[in-house]
């Protein structure tokens, strides 16, 4: 199987501060990815040199076998931990503004995923609530045909319910081929879902395995392991 | 409605032990279609590569076959779900049996304490 993801020797600073130190890391396609780690560990920042926001310091990354550009844009969908969206559109002009974006994007999907929500798309982004501008967001990530999806804190800041509703639509549409990479700190919520787990402390990758391997040979969870490895 | 899961043990085998236990209890029929691997990874909340490999581990040990183009079914062979039984009942006497014996039981206790309790619990 081949990778996805790939990191050689990766570091990143911010001025003085090592936000990441050489980071050898290799994910493969065709799997649900925990990115794991407390707050100010390198989450973001890792996933932000993946996508091209940030430029590696020192070493390499490669998407689909590409240093972030053009061509790993393409095959990746992200999803900030931030909204970026313009609140001054509509829903259908999100839409269509995806639409001329990306090649990929499946619009039937995206009307199909908020008609199941009875979300309005006649509204604009800012007459709704902060969970439905989430979802809304999410429902456009997850209409790509992609080969990487990256989902930075999905949920970080929504009810169960609607904790619930993100869990499933990242489950009915993933494709075996592609891979998501989640991030979040919240992992009891999310281990059901994952295949495989990176922990990642202080801007070095400390554990990279697969859930139910840890759940076999340690008899505890991935959640319960992250307490242990991480406590204060 | 996300099925409950232990947190000391792989999911896998939870899976499967939910499917065993579903087609024991005859909650699952014998012929039924089972949805798709992304319906149940979705009714369960769990990874479909991990419910892909656990129905693939069902048809291994003939609780459920593939139909090529109709999905996947509960066995007819009522001697596989029997076995089934057998070794589930099995598994959950030995570690009953292992849990009494550290608290210092032996076998005619245990077997006294069982037929109080039985008639205890059926009335």
């Amino acid at each position: 199987m081949s990778n996805i993801l790939e990191c050689k020797n990766l570091r990143k600073q911010y001025g003085k501060l090592v936000a990441l130190n050489d980071i050898n890391l290799e994910l493969p396609e065709g799997k649900i990815i925990g990115l794991l780690g407390p707050n100010g560990s390198g989450k973001t920042t890792l996933i932000k040199l993946a996508s091209g926001l940030l430029v590696p310091s020192s070493g390499q990354i490669t998407v689909g076998g590409n240093a972030p550009g053009i061509e790993s844009k393409k095959i990746i969908s992200y999803l900030p931990e931030r909204n970026y969206l313009d609140n001054t559109m509509t829903v259908n002009q999100l839409i269509g503004f995806f639409g001329d974006f990306y090649p990929d994007f499946n619009k039937n999907k995206a009307v199909d995923m908020l008609t199941r929500l009875n979300i309005d798309s006649a509204r604009k982004l800012k007459t709704l609530s902060k969970g439905t501008k989430e979802k809304v967001q999410l429902i456009m990530v997850m209409s790509r045909n992609a080969k990487l999806y990256i989902l930075d804190e999905p949920i970080g800041g929504v009810d169960p319910a609607a904790r619930d509703y993100i869990l499933e639509t990242i489950i009915s549409n993933y494709n075996e081929d592609a891979t998501i990479l989640i991030s979040t700190h919240l992992i009891a919520d999310i281990e059901s879902v994952l295949d495989d787990f990176v922990f990642i402390k202080n801007g070095e990758i400390v554990m990279q395995s697969s859930v139910d391997k840890i759940r076999d040979e340690q008899g505890k969870s991935v959640d319960a392991l992250f307490r242990e490895e991480f406590k204060c | 409605m996300a099925w409950d899961f232990e947190s000391d043990r792989s999911i896998y085998s939870q899976i499967i032990e939910h499917f065993e236990l579903s087609i024991l209890s005859g909650e699952l029929l014998p012929g039924a279609k089972l949805d798709s691997v992304r319906e149940l990874a979705s009714q369960a909340s769990v990874n479909p590569n991990t419910m892909q490999r656990a129905l693939s581990e069902l048809e291994r040990i003939g609780l459920v076959y593939t139909q090529r183009t109709n999905g996947r079914f509960i066995t007819q062979d009522l001697s596989a779900i029997e076995n089934a039984r057998n070794n589930f009942a099995k598994k959950h006497i030995i570690d009953f049996l292992n849990r009494m014996q550290s608290l210092g039981l032996n076998k005619a206790q245990i077997i006294d304490l069982i037929e109080k309790y039985y008639e205890e619990d059926l009335q």
